[in-house]
C-alpha cells in the first residue's frame, strides 16, 4: 500500500458517546476512511466497537463509500430539530429528547439510515436489533434474491457468501415473489482470470470502485437499466488489469470468480494456512488453501502495514509449480543413487571440516528465509567464505509490485550474507574458482551458471554442494544434491523492502525426501561447527535475532511477530 | 370567476411574439437583469445578499417538484467560497404529465436566461449549465441561438453589461433517463457519468455538488421566477398566489378533460374542481363521463380518487374544493409536484392505468440501489400479470408490501416515486384491484 495510508493511531483519541441497543458506549470520534483519511465515525463502525456487525454488500472499508445495497439500513433515534431557542427539544428531566425516526410524509412508518454513511451525532440511538431495523434488513434481502439463480449448489461462492450467510442470520426462508425472473448474462469471460455471473451480482459495485480507485484501471461499468443492469467491460477491452482477482476476493457473491479456482475445489474442504507471498519484495501477507497436500489458491490476508486486503495477480497465481512433477525429490552425491540425509550430511561435514579458511564460497538466495540465511552465515563464518546473493530485478508498479523480485533481499543484507548490492560479490566468487583460490562452493536455490558462474568453473571445484528444488544446470554439476522446500512446504521468515520481518507457516508437506532447508541446514551447522543450536523454528529464529543487529534493536521473536510481521530498522 | 394569470407565459402566446432578442427586449426584456445589477450596497449587505434575501423574502418555492423554498435553497452556499459556485437549470422535463417547462424554453428562452443570469450573479456563479432533457432536440437549439444572441449583445461573457461579472452558460443535453432530473442525478450526468444519484449525506449539492464544488440546482419555471421578483419586488410577487404559496404556477392539465392543456394561474387561487370543469381551464369530462381520479402533481403524487373529501382542522373539504397550492395538496396526502394534473374518468381500468405507470417506473428505474431497481419491476411484472388475467386475491397485499419496502430506504426520491403511485391507487381502489383479481383470461 502507498505510504500515505498508513495512519498511525492518535495517542490520545476523542471519544463520542452512543447508545447501541440500549447499552451506552464509547466509540472513537474520528476513523481512518478507505484512504486513511480520519473522518467521523459511522453507524456502521460504532456497532462495530460494541460487537455488532452490522450486514453490508457494498460497504468495504477499504474502497469509497457507495450506499446502494441498502443492506445496513438501521433504524435510529435522533435528536429534534432545535426550537426558536435554539435549544433541541429535552425530555422533563433535563436530558436531550430522542425521537426514533419516521418518514418525514408518513408519521408512523419508522425510516432507516444506511450505517456505512451515517456519521454518528451527539445523542444518536441505534437500535442495530430492533424489530424495525430486522424488518428492512428482511425486505432488502428478499429484494436482492427474488432475481438471484439460488444455485448455490453449482456456486463457487457457497461457503464464503454473504448472500448465504445473511440469508440464515437476517433473512426469511420464504419469499413472496410470483414472478418469472429477470435473466441475464452467465458465465461471461471479463477477462484473462475473471468470469461474470451477472444473474448472482447484487450490483454493490465494489469490483468497479476497486478497478477504478485502487488498481488505477477504469475498466468496469454498469449498463442497462434497473433490474437489468449489469457489470461489465468496454466492448472489446478485456478486464486485465494485475490486479483483476482482488474482485473476485471483494465480491460478496458469487458473480466474479477465479477462472484458476472455479469449479476446482468446495471452500469448506480447504485447510487454510498463513503464507507470504514470494513474487517481490513486498511480502503481501495471504492465506493458502490446500486439501489433502495440494495447493488450490492463495488469497491476500489482509496486514495494513504491507498490502491492506490486496494482492498482485501474478504473485498469486504464482504456485502451480510447486506442486510440479519436476521437482526434486531425492538427496544426491555425485553418480550416486538415492542416499539418506544422515549419511549425506556426515559425510559433507566431513569434508567441509578440513576446508581451509578463504577456500569456500557461499551463493545463497534472496528467495531463502532468514533463517536459512543466518544458519549459512555461520558456516560462512566458519571458513571465511566470502558469501553472496543473486539480485532479480524487474519491474515495480503504483501499488503492490515491486521491483526487487526477491523476497529476502532485506533478510540477506541485515544478516550479512550479501552487501547492499545484491550480487557484487559474485565476479569475484568466478574469479577465486577461476584461479583456484576458491575450492569450496556451496549453492541454495540459485542456478550460478546464470549469473556469471560457468558450468566449466564449476567443474574446476573439489566440492560443489548444491541445495535446489528444481534441476538446473547447475545441480547437474552437484558433488551433493540436497532437495528443499518451496515456501509453502515450511516455516520461517523474511524481511521484507521494508524492514518489515513476518513469518510464513507450513501448508504442505514437501515431496519425496525433500526437506525445509533450515532443518538440514541446522544439522550441518552443528556437525561443522560443533555449536549445537535450536532445532526448532521458534528457537532458531529467537537465537538469530539476539545475533542479527537489526532484529536485536527491536528484541524480536518468534512469538511476537504475531500474525502482522514487525518492522526494523535497516 | 377562476381565471388565469399570466405572469411568466405573459408573452409566449401573444400574437406575433417570437423567441429572439429583439422581440424580448422590445417587451422589455433584460430591464430586470439591468435593475439587478444596478442595487446598490446598503451597510453591510452586498447587492448580491440584497437580492438572494429577496428571493427569500418573495416565499418562491422551488417548481421542479418538492416545493422546497428557494432562497433557503441559496442560502446553504457560503459566500466568499473558496470554490467555484455553479448554477444548473434543470430543463429536464420528464415526469409523465408535465409539459410547462418546455412553453417557455421554446417561446420565451431569453426569459429564462435573464433569470439565470441574475441568479448567478446573486449566487456569484461565474459558470451555468442548462441541463436540458435529451428529447427537446429542437429547444436545445433554440436555447443555444437565444444564448448566442445574449452573449453578442453582452448579456453574456465577460464584465456582464459593466458589472465586472463574468458568467457564461452552457446547453447540456440530457442522456434520456427519468433519473436525469434528480439533482444530484443530474452533476453524475453532467459530470458526463451514469446519472446515479448521490447519497445524501455527504453529497448535498450545495456543498458538494458539481465537480464536488458548491452547486445550485433549480428549474426552469423557477429561475424565471427570479427575473419578475426583480422587476417586482419581492412584497408585491409574495401578494400573488396565498400565504406560503406566492406567486403563480404553470399547470399541466392532461387527460379526460375537454381542454388539455398548460395554464398559468395564481398558486391556491384555483380549485382542482375549477381546473378540470371550467371553461377557463379542462372545461369539464368528455360527454356521460364521471369522474374516477385525479393524480394532482405529476405521476409521482398519490392518486386522488372522485368523491373524497379531507379532513383539514376543523373543516371537511371536498376533492374539487381543494385549493390547488402546495401546503393545502401535501395536508390531503399527496402534493402538486411539477404541477402536472392528470384526469382519469370512469372509462379507465384503474388497474390498467397504475400498471402504465408502473411499467414506466419499472424502466426508469436507474438500478442504483436495492429497493427501487428490484422492487420497480416486480410491481411493474405483478401489474402486468394482473392486467393479463392472472391477477389473484393477494395480489393487493402484495403490492402493497412490495411499495413499502421501497419508500424511505433509497438514495433518491424515486423510490417514493414509483411506490406512491401504487401504495395510493391499492388503498383508494382496493374494490377494483380485487375485481380484478376474479377476472381470469
Amino acid at each position: 500500500m502507498p505510504d500515505e495510508a498508513i495512519i498511525e493511531e492518535p495517542s490520545a483519541i476523542e471519544t463520542i458517546p452512543v447508545k447501541v441497543d440500549g447499552r451506552e458506549i464509547s466509540v472513537p470520534k474520528l476513523t481512518p476512511d478507505w484512504q486513511g483519511k480520519l473522518v467521523p465515525t459511522t453507524v456502521l463502525q460504532a456497532c462495530k466497537h460494541a460487537g455488532i456487525e452490522i450486514p453490508h454488500y457494498c460497504y468495504h472499508p477499504k474502497l469509497p463509500v457507495a450506499g446502494n445495497c441498502r443492506m445496513c439500513l438501521v433504524h435510529v433515534g435522533m435528536p429534534g430539530r432545535p426550537g426558536p431557542d435554539g435549544k433541541p427539544p429535552m425530555n422533563e428531566d433535563g436530558s436531550l429528547k430522542i425521537d426514533p425516526m419516521v418518514l418525514p410524509y408518513e408519521r408512523g412508518t419508522p425510516k432507516g439510515v444506511i450505517g456505512c454513511a451515517t456519521n454518528l451525532i451527539p445523542g444518536m440511538e441505534i437500535y442495530a436489533n430492533s424489530p424495525e431495523t430486522k424488518e428492512m434488513r428482511e425486505a432488502v434481502l428478499e429484494s436482492l434474491l427474488i432475481n438471484h439463480p439460488l444455485d448455490c449448489t453449482i456456486c463457487d461462492q457457497a461457503g464464503e457468501c454473504k448472500l448465504q450467510e445473511y440469508s440464515m442470520e437476517h433473512g426469511q426462508a420464504e419469499s413472496q415473489f410470483a414472478e418469472q425472473k429477470v435473466h441475464k448474462p452467465k458465465a461471461v469471460d471479463l477477462g484473462p482470470r475473471i468470469i461474470l455471473d451477472a444473474e448472482r451480482c447484487v450490483l454493490c459495485t465494489r469490483c468497479i470502485r476497486f478497478s477504478a480507485d485502487i488498481a488505477g484501471d477504469d475498466a468496469l461499468g454498469i449498463v442497462n437499466r434497473g433490474s437489468y443492469n449489469t457489470i461489465a467491460t468496454f466492448p472489446g477491452a478485456p478486464f486485465d488489469n494485475n490486479y483483476t482477482l482482488n474482485t473476485a476476493d471483494i465480491c460478496p457473491v458469487g458473480a466474479l470468480t477465479s477462472k484458476d479456482f472455479r469449479f476446482q475445489m468446495r471452500v469448506w474442504f480447504l485447510k487454510e494456512t498463513n503464507s507470504l507471498c514470494t513474487g517481490c519484495a513486498t511480502g503481501c501477507n495471504t492465506v493458502i488453501g490446500s486439501r489433502e497436500n495440494k495447493m488450490y489458491r492463495q488469497e491476500p490476508r489482509e496486514n495494513d502495514a504491507v498490502n491492506g486486503p490486496w494482492m498482485c495477480d501474478s504473485g498469486r497465481l504464482d504456485y502451480k509449480w510447486i506442486g510440479s512433477e519436476k521437482r526434486l525429490k531425492e538427496v544426491r552425491s555425485q553418480n550416486s543413487d538415492a542416499r539418506s540425509w544422515d549419511s549425506v550430511i556426515a559425510e559433507i561435514g566431513g569434508k567441509l571440516e578440513g576446508a581451509a579458511a578463504g577456500s569456500v564460497a557461499i551463493v545463497a538466495s534472496a528467495r531463502q528465509t532468514n533463517e536459512e540465511l543466518y544458519l549459512l552465515k555461520k558456516l560462512a563464518d566458519k571458513f571465511e567464505a566470502i558469501t553472496d546473493s543473486v539480485p532479480r530485478n524487474g519491474e515495480g508498479d503504483h501499488l503492490l509490485v515491486n521491483a526487487d523480485k526477491n523476497p529476502n533481499s532485506n533478510g540477506a543484507r541485515l544478516i550479512g550474507i550479501a552487501g547492499e548490492t545484491l550480487g557484487a560479490n559474485l565476479p569475484p566468487i568466478a574469479e577465486g574458482i577461476e584461479s583456484g583460490a576458491i575450492t569450496t562452493l556451496i549453492v541454495f536455490g540459485e542456478d550460478v551458471t546464470q549469473h556469471g558462474i560457468s558450468e566449466a568453473l564449476l567443474e574446476k571445484l573439489d566440492l560443489l554442494i548444491v541445495s535446489d528444488i528444481f534441476p538446473n544446470a547447475t545441480t547437474a554439476k552437484a558433488h551433493y544434491l540436497l532437495p528443499g522446500c518451496a515456501y509453502a512446504e515450511k516455516r520461517g521468515t523474511f524481511t521484507n523492502v521494508k524492514g518489515r520481518v513476518q513469518k510464513f507457516m507450513k501448508a504442505l508437506d514437501a515431496p519425496g525426501d525433500a526437506r525445509a532447508e533450515w532443518e538440514f541446514l541446522h544439522e550441518l551447522v552443528e556437525n561443522v561447527t560443533g555449536q549445537n543450536g535450536f532445532s526448532t523454528i521458534e528457537g532458531l529464529f529467537n537465537q538469530m535475532a539476539t545475533e542479527v543487529d537489526a532484529f536485536k534493536a527491536k528484541e524480536l521473536n518468534w512469538a511476537a511477530l504475531g500474525d502482522d510481521g514487525v518492522t526494523v530498522d535497516f | 370567476m377562476p381565471q388565469e394569470y399570466k405572469l411568466l407565459l405573459k408573452h409566449a402566446d401573444a400574437k406575433g411574439y417570437s423567441n429572439d432578442l429583439e422581440c424580448y427586449e422590445r417587451h422589455g426584456g433584460y430591464a430586470a437583469l439591468r435593475q439587478a445589477l444596478a442595487i446598490a450596497p446598503a451597510g453591510d449587505a452586498t447587492p448580491q445578499a440584497q437580492l438572494r434575501k429577496r428571493v427569500l423574502d418573495s416565499g418562491l418555492r422551488g417548481r421542479g417538484g418538492a416545493g422546497f423554498s428557494c432562497g433557503l435553497k441559496w442560502s446553504f452556499v457560503r459566500h466568499p467560497n473558496p470554490k467555484p459556485v455553479y448554477l444548473i437549470c434543470n430543463a429536464d422535463e420528464s415526469e409523465p404529465g408535465t409539459f410547462k417547462d418546455r412553453q417557455i424554453i421554446y417561446k420565451d428562452p431569453h426569459q429564462l436566461i435573464e433569470g439565470m443570469i441574475i441568479s448567478c450573479w446573486a449566487n456569484h456563479v461565474n459558470l451555468a449549465y442548462i441541463y436540458i432533457r435529451g428529447e427537446f432536440t429542437e429547444g436545445a437549439k433554440i436555447l443555444n441561438t437565444a444564448l448566442a444572441e445574449a452573449r453578442a449583445k453582452g448579456y453574456l461573457g465577460k464584465d456582464i453589461l459593466g458589472s465586472g461579472h463574468d458568467l457564461e452558460i452552457h446547453v447540456h443535453r440530457g442522456a434520456g433517463a427519468y433519473i436525469c432530473g434528480e439533482e444530484t442525478g443530474l452533476i453524475e450526468s453532467l459530470e458526463g457519468k451514469r446519472a446515479y444519484p448521490r447519497i445524501k449525506p455527504p453529497y448535498f449539492p450545495a456543498a458538494l455538488g458539481l465537480y464536488m464544488c458548491p452547486t445550485i440546482v433549480n428549474n426552469v419555471e423557477t429561475l424565471c421566477n427570479v427575473k419578475h421578483i426583480v422587476e417586482m419586488g419581492a412584497e408585491e410577487f409574495a401578494k400573488l398566489g396565498t400565504p406560503n404559496n406566492t406567486g403563480t404556477r404553470l399547470v399541466s392539465l392532461s387527460g379526460d378533460v375537454k381542454n388539455p392543456g398548460y395554464f398559468e394561474i395564481e398558486t391556491g387561487k384555483v380549485t382542482l374542481g375549477e381546473l378540470i370543469h371550467h371553461e377557463n381551464f379542462g372545461g369539464g369530462l368528455r360527454e356521460g363521463r364521471t369522474l374516477q381520479a385525479v393524480i394532482p402533481g405529476g405521476s409521482s403524487s398519490k392518486v386522488l380518487k372522485a368523491g373524497e373529501t379531507f379532513k383539514l382542522g376543523e373543516d371537511e373539504i371536498a376533492l374539487l374544493d381543494v385549493p390547488y397550492d402546495f401546503d393545502t395538496l401535501m395536508k390531503i396526502g399527496t402534493m402538486s409536484g411539477s404541477g402536472a394534473i392528470i384526469v382519469i374518468d370512469d372509462s379507465r381500468d384503474i388497474v390498467e392505468c397504475l400498471a402504465n405507470l408502473a411499467e414506466f417506473y419499472a424502466h426508469e428505474s436507474c438500478g442504483q440501489c436495492t429497493p427501487c431497481r428490484e422492487g420497480a419491476l416486480w410491481m411493474n411484472k405483478a401489474l402486468h400479470r394482473m392486467t393479463h388475467g392472472e391477477g389473484r386475491a393477494e395480489d393487493a397485499e402484495y403490492l402493497t408490501h412490495i411499495a413499502q419496502n421501497i419508500q424511505g430506504r433509497t438514495i433518491c426520491a424515486f423510490g417514493e416515486a414509483c411506490a406512491w403511485p401504487v401504495l395510493s391507487f391499492v388503498e383508494k381502489f382496493r374494490d377494483e384491484f380485487e375485481a380484478k383479481a376474479a377476472v381470469k383470461k
